[in-house]
């Protein structure tokens, strides 16, 4: 016995020695392609459910196949359900691509995990909506030459909105009220319990958001860049929130499922989720309301190790083209980055496009992600730092959810 | 029979040796049998759990979201926090709530098992306890996710009896209650207590079935009425029983993420806060820290339990 007590200790010991040992080396950077090659025979994508269709679902609504006919390049998605996870699964790597959001693109260039993008290469670039070609969630100077580079190539955009029960509201609600502040809903009794929001930390920023419009004095700014009293403030306000959300929603499925079998009425949503109860007959629409929303926009970004370098430049000038973006924009209910594929989409058709939110691109606050270094004081050599940093947005959430 | 024996012997003199060469050294026959699952347990078990805690070490470049592979107790720092300590004291209790009640729920199902069950009858309630665990679990918690909906079949069944005013009433509880039972923590603990009923039941019926009649009759004749064999004989004797099935019941409710992910009222247990950390904000550090708690409280409760003389009934 004493032996094997020997023996365990010492293969503990190996083990935790061998684990401290195991380093990675950070992956080397090299500039971007400058030509584009043979495919590799495939292409990998980390993506939003709904993003990569190839007419599974619905057939109509497709858009690998034939990309995979044209290039033999055979599309393997790989399904994120927040940001957080798109960040985790490229640092985990093996993916050539993602569809990443501006909260999680910033930092996935920041570590150096997505690499610059030759736009030259992509032909269709000059296609895309002039007011995302060099939009800041994708666009960094990070070399420090006084050009910035781009990271990525605009997929869709979005807002965020309120999905409510047509049958309880018989007006749409004009304001995000309904999910922060006890109210009486239109069939006489309270929201409590009826409402749900985003199981997220970026849903922190609807909260300052809605501060933003009625609570000028804190002079908020930005609902992504808050200092710490704004910060405490959109806290209280979430921890008010708290005691009227029945549950916080994370999976698509399931907050359907809440809003036709457990008595939901209101929520922060997805146009995505709005359109498959709208399809299902169930009594829902949804609004954006007089305080604006959140909203992402996403950006097909590269992994810094893609395996199939060629076949990602591939999918990155075929996820411009105008049919995909109409076909997309109808699926998911976002807004094309292609202005063209607004017109003529027998899917989206031509109203689709006002409808999904194209003409709230400036009431919409897109998702980036919190970073200290940002400020409206600026002191000392290190540049301000007022701004609440992005893991404590994590940490905090938590706590709310938790009821504190 | 010899001859026959030498023949086999020398058409396989290799073979032979290898036994003769074996069976002179006892100790490899050790190493051989011992070696595999050994090496098994401390290198994959122990090697996991070991870069486990080298891992909660580490820290978290708050911005890049990199692991900074520097030991430092920061982690630790972060995990101390009110908001997490809540997090471990709401799943201990709902793991010891869980535990306590399968334990009232299994006791007489296991004592039927062990002691008035005929053969066949016996077997029918084996498969009845097993059953639910052949299909998946998964599907079973969002199964149960539907039953106890706002509208869904409880709720329903409760209205054809019109019992509105109780389930109402429960739910209106603090702490437990909550807008329907899919969203309160009664409704998890009611999903915990179906989803880990078996594992109670069984070490306890193989505890009865251990507890010799002799004792039983021994103790009706000194005049002992059925109640007071029962506190005094036939509990004491089961108690080990008992406590190897909480041992399963509190450390898998402990470590269970897929129940409060679909129920309740997404407040974090310690089970969804290390996937939330791992699979989502890559926050490994924090996430091998979260799991050294659990390790930590079930420490103490193995230590306990084996006090009492758990280990025995496993």
């Amino acid at each position: 016995m004493r032996k094997v007590s020997y023996l365990f200790w010492l293969t503990a010991v190996l083990g935790l020695g061998l684990v401290a040992c195991a380093q990675a080396a950070p992956a080397p950077e090299g500039g971007p392609l400058q030509k584009v090659g043979e495919g590799e025979g495939s292409v990998s994508i980390v993506n939003w459910a709904g993003y990569i269709e190839r007419g599974a679902t619905d057939p109509a609504f497709d858009w690998v196949t034939d990309f995979e006919a044209q290039t033999g390049c055979k599309v393997q998605e790989k399904i994120a359900a927040t940001s957080d996870e798109m960040v985790a699964l490229m640092t985990e790597g093996g993916f050539d691509l993602v569809t990443a959001s501006g909260d999680a693109s910033n930092r996935l260039i920041s570590a150096g995990l997505v690499q610059e993008i030759n736009t030259d290469l992509v032909p269709s670039y000059s296609t895309v909506d002039e007011r995302l070609q060099n939009a800041p969630w994708h666009t960094v100077d990070k070399d420090g030459d006084g050009t910035p580079e781009h990271y990525g190539v605009p997929y869709q955009w979005g807002s965020n909105v309120l999905m409510y029960n047509t049958e309880v509201f018989s007006e749409p609600p004009t304001s995000w009220s309904v999910v922060f502040e006890e109210t009486t809903l239109g069939d006489g009794e309270s929201n409590a319990g009826r409402v749900e929001a985003y199981d997220g930390p970026i849903y922190i920023a609807d909260a300052a958001l809605y501060l933003m419009y009625h609570n000028p004095e804190l002079g908020i700014q930005d609902p992504y860049e808050l200092t710490r009293d704004q910060f405490n403030a959109s806290l209280d306000l979430l921890r008010q929130q708290r005691e009227l959300v029945n549950r916080y929603w994370h999976d698509v499925g399931l907050q359907i499922q809440d809003f036709t079998n457990e008595g939901v009425v209101a929520a922060s949503s997805w146009p995505y989720q709005v359109n498959l109860l709208v399809f299902d007959e169930q009594p829902i629409a949804s609004v954006i309301p007089v305080e604006g929303a959140t909203g992402w926009a996403d950006t097909t970004m590269m992994h810094t190790n893609a395996p199939h370098p060629n076949c990602a430049y591939k999918w990155l000038e075929h996820s411009l083209n105008a049919k995909l973006q109409g076909d997309l924009a109808s699926w998911f209910g976002s807004v094309p980055v292609v202005l063209s594929a607004c017109e003529g989409n027998a899917l989206l058709t031509d109203e689709g496009c006002d409808v999904n939110g194209m003409g709230n691109f400036a009431r919409t606050s897109f998702w980036k992600t919190p970073a200290a270094a940002c400020g409206f004081d600026p002191a000392g050599d290190a540049g301000p730092t007022d701004c609440v940093p992005y893991h404590e947005w994590v940490t905090n959430m938590i706590a709310v959810i938790g009821g504190r | 029979m010899q001859a026959t024996a030498l023949g086999a012997r020398l058409q396989r003199p290799a073979l032979h040796r290898l036994g003769t060469f074996i069976y002179l050294r006892p100790w490899l026959v050790l190493a051989l049998l011992l070696g595999p699952p050994l090496l098994w347990m401390v290198v994959i078990y122990l090697g996991s759990l070991a870069s486990l805690v080298v891992q909660s070490f580490y820290f978290l470049d708050p911005f890049t979201g990199q692991v900074i592979r520097k030991l430092t107790l920061s982690t630790y720092a972060d995990l101390l926090t009110p908001a997490n300590l809540e997090i471990f004291q709401r799943t201990a209790l709902m793991a010891a709530a869980v535990s306590i009640a399968a334990a009232i729920l299994a006791f007489p199902w296991a004592y039927y098992m062990a002691r008035y069950a005929s053969r066949r009858a016996k077997a029918a309630l084996y498969l009845a306890v097993l059953l639910p665990l052949w299909s998946s679990y998964l599907v079973r918690v969002y199964a149960w996710r539907l039953i106890l909906a706002k509208e869904g079949i409880v709720t329903w069944f409760l209205g054809a009896l019109h019992l509105e005013g109780v389930l109402d009433a429960v739910l209106r509880l603090p702490v437990i209650g909550g807008p329907s039972l899919s969203v309160s923590f009664l409704g998890m603990f009611i999903v915990f207590v179906y989803v880990w009923l078996p594992y109670m039941i069984l070490p306890i019926q193989a505890a009865l079935e251990r507890v010799p009649k002799s004792l039983l009759e021994a103790s009706g004749d000194l005049g002992a009425r059925p109640g007071r064999t029962f506190r005094h004989v036939t509990l004491p004797l089961a108690l080990p029983g008992v406590l190897a099935g909480s041992i399963f019941t509190f450390s898998l409710t402990l470590g269970d993420f897929v129940v409060p992910y679909s129920l309740g009222n997404s407040s974090y247990f310690i089970g969804q806060a290390v996937l939330s950390f791992t699979g989502t904000a890559f926050n490994i550090p924090l996430a091998a820290a979260f799991t050294v708690v659990p390790m930590v409280i079930m420490g103490f409760y193995l230590i306990g339990a084996r006090e009492l003389g758990a280990f025995e009934a496993l």
